[in-house]
């Protein structure tokens, strides 16, 4: 079978050339703070509309609140996630999913893999799925969800969504304990990087700034600064009155609403938000991206076939 | 005669969803089938993590022919009269037969309804079934709209006789029946023929799929408890746990793990709570020292290396999530053991709203410490523990490990409440002020765990029926019927004599209107009606008892209703007196007396409510019945005011032969107007005694 990567490099390599093989467009991160990769408009908008899609790419992801120094041996505030987006989903998409794990150098008689329950719902995006973490010898590898809805809309016909979380993962495989101990290149390489000489004062940094030193006032401020500009965005005529052609600005609003939701995860790293006001704060992201959906919908790439009719 | 067999094979089911799937499926399809003709011997369904299977047995090939009669008009009725009954009927008019009846030439019709075949009727009902199955959540793939738990890749349908078995035509969305299905994901991904029920389970066996639940359950237990045992241990049982493991695999395997000795000084429940929830591992306990030291998990599969890789995955992820329980653990008792204390997290209940017009959880713990100091004396705590622990109780809400793990709430407080310092009696009162939590949990027995309890759903009661939140039909969304019903098992269990109003309700009042500023208008009637919400709870629980509600009101009439503890004493003394001969029959008696009495008293426009003198009585009975009721008072009386019910309501018993004596021989309406008064005024004594131990009015029969 497959021979086992020596790196997390390799590993990405491996995914990006097997989802390539397997027909997928393979893009690059979205050159923003996302919370997951699933906030890539790859995902949450090409999930909306009829127009087919297949795309695979690496997103770094922050979760403020997950840093723990980089001293845990799998928490962090930066990490990778590896995302696949296929609509309609294959009816073998499990197959083709447990293909990328043997690419990778799974070997499928040894391990137990498992389709656990999990029902998927995004609050700050409005969207849910129904479908299973997956399992390898009791670890969570991967998210496994059919989209059923996003920002508020139906999804027709349904998206199949893979998540891996790339660095727990690549540990399983590669038989490392502690992140920070994983080889990132190879480890015969003449200058041989583990994920610690390049993450790990970064973890630090990040996790004093996130928890205890990032300007309240500032993130609040920028939070409410990205909300407006979102809503002002879409609340533009379609109609582009330099070009005299139909633009709807569904991706920058969008971006702005990414804005918005990083913020909040910041304040809520600072520890500023009640329990109360989280579900007010949560409730302000959902309708910035509700907004965004309703605009890409609009869009010729979200189906829209309005000068067709 | 044939047999069903029926295999609905999907992506995997979650779990929790198969056992309730596999009745469905069951009882859609045979009353589908019933219902259309088709009747059967037997039935039964199962589910794996793939599959739900259905085996119906003794079927018949066909629904039998049926012939029904339909009378119709007269034969002269007006041709539009017979057009509608042809429609209706679906005839024509040569159809009809002219009969000759009592009332006339009539019109009759013959429906013939030939049988159908059992293929047809199956395909009919198992595509509805399909279509309109009961998932809990259901959803679409692909480009399709069907909608299933999971996308279904195929449907098994086959009806077997004795020479051979057929495949039952039907199309659902372009899934087609057939007669094949597919063994374990890994161990046996192939296709599979199959020509009838025990031909499927036993080449299902042989592809790694054990079919029925139970016996996937009853295979881990005895793998893991044996695989315990032979190491000296016991395996924790948990039947949700055993249930849920149970439908994530289809071949069990059984391997035991070590945990990290790093982790075994976590609180067990701790790594019992990290184990279940996020790994699905049993716990394994030590008998000798109590301690969980390893774990089981259910694999799905056999491998060559006998699991040693599963398991070594296993026990690393272990680790993983355990050193997240320590750093919360470790974080926590940094945080309990600092000079601010447990203070430091009540502090952050600040920001923590209880009830948008109640106030936050720091407002609730404020009012909590005030009515569990007001509570201790009555209670037999200790007023400075009692407020000390109330301040404390609801503090490891905001510690990381409750944050992580919600159950654990209340239990770990009373870790870190150790670990502060604070005495056991004090510590306890943050896991037992949330009980009882169900009708058949323990109630806190620890005086000062009892003040808090009873200060906690006190002030939650009236709290809310101050701002108007009371539960109505089957809308409880604050529990306050289970707050309720804690206080009565709280007092009563304890035996604890307690004013509910003017001791509890009212302070708790006071305590709401002074912290949240604000006013509550009405609050002798809220209290009024608070009161009779814990009667009727009390009836409820009293009823589960034995005891009917009929007697609970005549308790209830009596003055200290609002002392629980004193009005469960008295109805369980009135019960068991009416459960007595003498008891019931001096009911008998007392409501002659009361009916003769209460008549007369209208009649005459008086109450005879004075004055009974022996000196004007004129039998023996009557003299009897004087000399009985002396001699009951004088126990009665005495035993009332020490609040022995059981005495005062035996006395009150042992009055029922001179009262019946009595009114066999003497007749109360008499022409004497003085013996006639005496007499009523007899019965009026009788009245009184009876009514100052319960209201025997209310007590029905």
């Amino acid at each position: 079978m497959a021979d086992t990567p020596r790196s997390f490099q390799e590993i990405i390599l491996r995914l990006q050339s097997y989802w390539a093989r397997h027909g997928c467009a393979i893009l690059q991160p979205y050159d923003m703070e996302v919370g997951a990769g699933t906030f890539h408009p790859a995902t949450t908008l090409r999930s909306l509309g009829t127009q087919p899609w297949a795309a695979a790419y690496v997103q770094p992801s922050r979760r403020p609140t997950d840093g723990r120094y980089g001293e845990n041996p799998n928490r962090l505030q930066h990490y990778y996630q590896y995302q696949v987006l296929i609509k309609p989903s294959p009816p073998n998409l499990q197959e083709l999913y447990l293909g990328s794990l043997e690419a990778i150098g799974v070997d499928m008689n040894l391990h137990d893999i498992r389709f656990v329950e999990d029902d998927w719902e995004s609050p700050t995006l409005g969207a849910w799925g129904l479908g299973w973490e997956v399992w390898c010898d009791g670890m969570e590898v991967s998210q496994f969800t059919y989209f059923q809805q996003v920002g508020g809309h139906d999804c027709t016909p349904v998206s199949g969504e893979l998540t891996y979380g790339l660095e727990r993962l690549a540990m399983y495989v590669l038989g490392v304990d502690h992140v920070m101990e994983m080889p990132f290149n190879d480890p015969d390489a003449p200058i041989p990087l583990s994920y610690g000489d390049i993450f790990k004062q970064t973890e630090e940094e990040y996790a004093r700034w996130n928890f205890d030193v990032a300007n309240t006032d500032v993130l609040l401020r920028h939070f409410e600064e990205a909300e407006a500009e979102c809503k002002a965005i879409i609340e533009q005529e379609y109609m582009d009155p330099k070009t005299g052609k139909r633009i709807v600005m569904a991706h920058p609003a969008y971006d702005q609403a990414i804005k918005a939701s990083h913020m909040f995860n910041l304040l809520d790293a600072r520890g500023v938000i009640s329990v109360t006001e989280r579900q007010a704060y949560i409730g302000r992201v959902r309708a910035l991206t509700k907004m965004c959906a309703d605009a890409f919908v609009q869009t010729r790439a979200g189906g829209w076939q309005g000068d067709a009719a | 005669m044939a047999d069903l067999l029926i295999e609905l094979f999907s992506e995997e089911i979650p779990a929790r969803m198969q056992a309730r799937a596999a009745d469905d499926l069951k009882k859609l399809m045979t009353d589908g089938m019933v219902e259309a003709g088709l009747t059967y011997a037997s039935a039964a369904a199962f589910a794996t993590p793939r599959r739900l299977c259905l085996t119906v047995e003794g079927l018949l090939d066909a629904s039998p022919r049926t012939v029904e009669e339909r009378k119709g008009p007269k034969a002269d009725a007006p041709e539009k009269a017979i057009e509608g009954f042809l429609r209706g009927a679906g005839l024509t008019r040569d159809d009809l037969v002219e009969r000759d009846t009592p009332k006339g030439k009539i019109l009759f019709a013959t429906i013939t309804k030939e049988g159908r075949p059992a293929a047809d009727i199956i395909a009919e009902v198992l595509e509805q079934t399909i279509r309109n199955f009961p998932w809990a959540k259901s959803m679409r793939w692909g480009n399709g709209t069907l909608k299933w738990v999971r996308p279904l890749h195929s449907i098994l349908c086959i009806l077997s006789r004795e020479d051979g078995a057929e495949v039952v035509p039907l199309d659902v969305d372009g899934i087609t029946s057939g007669n094949t299905t597919r063994g374990h994901r890994f161990l046996a991904p192939d296709e599979i023929t199959v020509n009838g029920f025990d031909d499927y389970t036993s080449k299902l066996k042989r592809a790694f799929v054990v079919l029925d639940s139970a016996e996937r359950r009853d295979t881990i237990w005895h793998d893991a408890t044996n695989v315990a045992f032979a190491s000296g241990l016991e395996v924790v049982e948990d039947a949700g746990l055993l249930a849920e493991v149970a439908g994530l695999v289809e071949w069990p395997v059984v391997l035991m793990g070590r945990i990290g000795d790093d982790f075994l000084d976590l609180p067990p429940e701790v790594l019992q709570t990290s184990m279940k929830e996020h790994q699905k591992f049993f716990s394994v306990r030590n008998p000798k020292t109590g301690r969980i030291e390893k774990f089981i998990t259910v694999a799905n599969r056999t491998t060559a290396d006998n699991g040693v890789t599963i398991l070594a995955g296993n026990e690393k992820v272990l680790s993983a999530r355990l050193a997240d329980a320590k750093f919360f653990w470790d974080n926590d008792l940094r945080i309990a053991q600092s000079d601010a204390g447990m203070g430091a997290w009540v502090e952050n209940l600040k920001n923590v709203t209880f009830h948008n017009k109640l106030g936050t959880q720091a407002e609730l713990i404020e009012r909590m410490a005030v009515l569990a100091r007001e509570l201790a004396p009555m209670v037999g705590a200790d007023p400075d523990d009692a407020e000390k622990a109330a301040r404390i109780a609801k503090a490891d809400l905001s510690s990381e490990m409750v944050y992580e793990f919600p159950e654990l709430q209340g239990l770990m407080g009373r870790y870190y409440a150790k670990a502060a310092g604070m005495s056991d009696a004090v510590a306890a009162a943050s896991e037992e002020h949330y009980a009882p939590l169900g009708p058949s949990d323990d109630v806190p027995t620890a005086p000062v765990s009892v003040a808090v309890a009873l200060a906690e759903k006190i002030d939650k009661l009236t709290g809310f029926w101050a701002i108007d939140e009371k539960p109505t039909g089957s809308k409880d969304p604050f529990a306050l019927r289970r707050a309720a019903l804690g206080v009565i098992r709280t007092l009563v269990e304890n035996d604890l004599s307690v004013r509910l109003v003017d001791e509890g309700i009212r302070v708790s009042n006071t305590v709401l209107t002074t912290t949240l500023k604000f006013s509550i208008d009405g609050v002798e009637e809220r209290m009024n009606d608070l009161l009779s919400f814990l009667h009727d709870r009390l009836k409820v629980y009293l009823k589960d008892q034995g005891i009917r509600h009929d007697i609970i009101d005549a308790c209830i009439a009596m003055e200290g209703n609002d002392d629980l503890t004193l009005l469960v004493k008295r109805a369980r003394a009135l019960s068991d007196t009416l459960k007595t001969d003498d008891g019931e029959n001096l009911l008998q008696a007392f409501k002659r007396a009361n009916n003769i009495l209460s008549q007369a008293e209208q009649a005459d426009g008086v109450e005879y409510s004075y004055g009974a003198d022996v000196k004007f009585a004129e039998t023996d009975e009557e003299r009897a019945l004087f000399a009985a009721l002396d001699q009951a008072e004088g126990v009665i009386t005495p035993a009332m005011a020490a609040q022995d019910f059981t005495t005062a309501m035996s006395a009150m018993a042992s009055l029922r032969p001179a009262l019946d004596a009595f009114f066999e021989a003497v007749q109360i309406n008499t022409d004497n107007g003085a013996v006639r008064r005496n007499r009523l005024n007899l019965l009026s004594r009788i009245r009184t005694l009876c009514t100052s131990v319960a209201d025997l009015t209310r007590i029905d029969g």
